[in-house]
């Protein structure tokens, strides 16, 4: 098909636009929300087969020719980041049907949530740097609601640091772009790579490339720009939390892989060097900081911290096997991270609590939740032979919620055999809160025991990434 | 003109951080708001000025006859300045709402 590379865009628009038709009408809303992300899901998946067949696909808006209009791309890293994103869309949708309750449904939930993941997706495929800015906002504007919605007092407390520490990073991204135009005179992202290498004044192009990382690196929670994750991805319902542990964070990442891959690449030493120390910063203080916490949002919150350093630090390393690493593994870290925010949820619904001191008993009376938990701890045991000390203090973590959640009887319920502590779920809601569970389970499982395909794109991800030639090319059609 | 407005920019850059480093919320809302007119300045002064001749292209030409106006910055400004009012208008609501919510207390820290 012809504008395959649009869809992904235009499927979340017309559904949210589409949702808000019937605002007040949760179930039309909740129908119309499902479908969206089934066809999103196809059109994604459609879109990656396309690229890996045919190579890397450009599309011009207007028939503007690229440097002059704005160009959509979609090379490997986007088509793997927009099928992982139309993977997480659907799942994570499917779990909020039992999850999010009906005011928030009713007041536009699923539109919101469209219009996020077009605002994800818009950014993985745009290749005009000003377009990337706009796709931004979209995302932050919708997050912004997401997060806030339900008007409970730790929502918009966290909504206040995380609306305002994103509004000043927006600020910088801005900045940036703007020094950008003003040194090379255009906004093409393909173009600005060929341009910037023939500035005169080198230093002032790295000077510029700290905007871009300062912005990009508020937007992916790095040392030491990450105070507003822990403070605010606890609030929401567990849904919102999910997609937001899932896929706000790797933007950033990715925004970051594609700045330092295709744009700045004339002073590694001095710019990659930076990256490297804040990538082991932020692996360190991640654990460090899980390790204080009792509340399994909150932990889970500091791993993704952590976890963003090891994706950094393959960027950091610039060798095409770090590179692989790094789309590898953030294609895994959101499948788990995801899935374990969803675990975590499905754990409260049953305990009552996101406390590890009121948690409990899941081990003896839901045996196979606790495989599917063992199942992604065994993860952290993967990263452990990464990067023994910080892989260590991750699994510390994860066993702490283990003991606590799992293994230790509930509190209060201590010589109970009936299982009477927990609260009911109708099967319903069961099916609809363990489907994705098992889904995201069942392919982590499958990446671990057959990584070869996932080993294969990462590896044509990762050579389209140390070579841009062909990107430059597909874009400006030479 | 460009070394004025940089010298109005960095002025409005500094104000914004002034702004942004006080405990009151509204005056960090402020602040932000201030610091997105700078960049949208910035991004203005980064084009080039050119006085007094619009972007016109003649009737039958192809290429404007004199130096003109960079359009494109004005463009990039344009956009700027909308999202920027749709971010600010929902985060004065959302202060708003905190305000009525938790009181009057600053920020509170972690």
């Amino acid at each position: 098909m012809d504008h395959l590379l649009t869809l992904p865009v235009i499927i979340p628009l017309l559904t949210g636009a589409l949702g808000f038709l019937f605002y007040k009408n949760g179930t039309a809303q909740r129908w119309i929300g499902l479908a969206g992300t089934v066809a999103l899901l196809i059109a994604s998946i459609l879109l990656l087969v396309d690229v890996w067949s045919n190579g890397i696909q450009a599309e011009q808006f207007g028939n503007w020719p690229a440097p002059f209009g704005i160009s959509f791309v979609a090379d490997l890293l986007s088509s793997i980041m927009i099928t992982i994103s139309g993977v997480m869309g659907f799942v994570v949708a499917v779990y909020a049907v039992a999850d999010i309750d009906k005011t928030r449904e009713k007041f536009g939930f699923y539109p919101l949530y469209h219009i996020l993941l077009m605002g994800i997706n818009g950014t993985f495929l745009t290749g005009d740097i000003f377009n990337m800015y706009v796709w931004f906002e979209v995302m932050l504007i919708s997050s912004f609601v997401l997060l806030a919605l339900g008007n409970s007092k730790a929502q918009l407390d966290g909504a206040v640091k995380y609306v305002i520490i994103n509004l000043v990073g927006s600020a910088i991204f801005l900045m940036g772009i703007g020094f950008l135009y003003g040194l090379t005179g255009t906004l093409n992202m393909a173009e600005l790579s060929v341009r910037l290498n023939e500035v005169d004044n080198a230093g002032l192009v790295t000077t510029v490339s700290m905007f871009f990382m300062v912005s990009f690196g508020i937007k992916a929670a790095v040392f030491p720009l990450f105070f507003w994750l822990p403070a605010s991805y606890h609030t929401p319902p567990v849904a919102i939390s999910a997609i937001f542990a899932g896929m706000l964070t790797k933007v950033g990442v990715y925004t970051l892989i594609r700045a330092f891959t295709l744009l700045f690449t004339q002073e590694v030493a001095y710019t990659h060097h930076i990256i490297l120390w804040i990538s082991g910063l932020t692996m360190l203080i991640g654990v460090l900081g899980a390790a204080a916490q009792s509340e399994v949002r909150r932990i889970l919150s500091f791993h993704i911290i952590s976890q963003i350093g090891y994706m950094i630090m393959g960027l950091a390393l610039y060798t095409p096997l770090a590179l692989i690493g790094s789309v590898f593994y953030i294609v895994h870290h959101i499948i788990v991270k995801t899935n374990l925010f969803l675990v975590g949820g499905l754990a409260r619904k049953l305990t009552g609590s996101y406390e590890l001191k009121k948690m409990g008993g899941l081990y003896r009376y839901y045996p196979w939740l606790t495989l599917i938990y063992a199942a992604l701890e065994i993860d952290s045991y993967w990263i452990a032979g990464v990067a023994l000390l910080v892989g260590l203090l991750t699994l510390f973590s994860m066993t702490k919620i283990w003991m606590a959640a799992f293994w230790t009887p509930l509190p209060g319920y201590e010589n109970d055999t009936t299982g009477a502590g927990f609260n009911k779920i109708s099967r319903r809601d069961m099916f609809l809160l363990v489907f994705p569970i098992v889904t995201l389970a069942t392919l982590t499982i499958i990446i671990g025991l057959y990584p070869e395909p996932f080993y294969e794109l990462s590896l044509k991800a990762a050579e389209d990434l140390l070579d841009p030639t062909n990107y430059i090319n597909a874009v400006l059609g030479k | 003109m460009e070394p004025l407005l940089a010298i109005v920019v960095g002025v409005l850059f500094s104000t914004a951080i002034y702004l942004m480093m006080q405990r009151n919320l509204i005056r960090i809302v402020i602040g932000v708001i201030i610091l997105s007119n700078a960049v949208n300045l910035l991004i203005f002064t980064l084009g080039r000025l050119t006085r007094a001749s619009a972007p016109l292209i003649p009737y039958g030409q192809n290429v404007p006859l004199e130096d003109i106006a960079n359009p494109l910055p004005q463009a990039l400004v344009l956009t700027a300045i909308v999202i920027g009012f749709g971010l600010f208008a929902f985060a004065l609501v959302l202060t708003y709402r905190t305000y009525k919510e938790i009181g009057t207390k600053p920020v509170k820290e972690g």
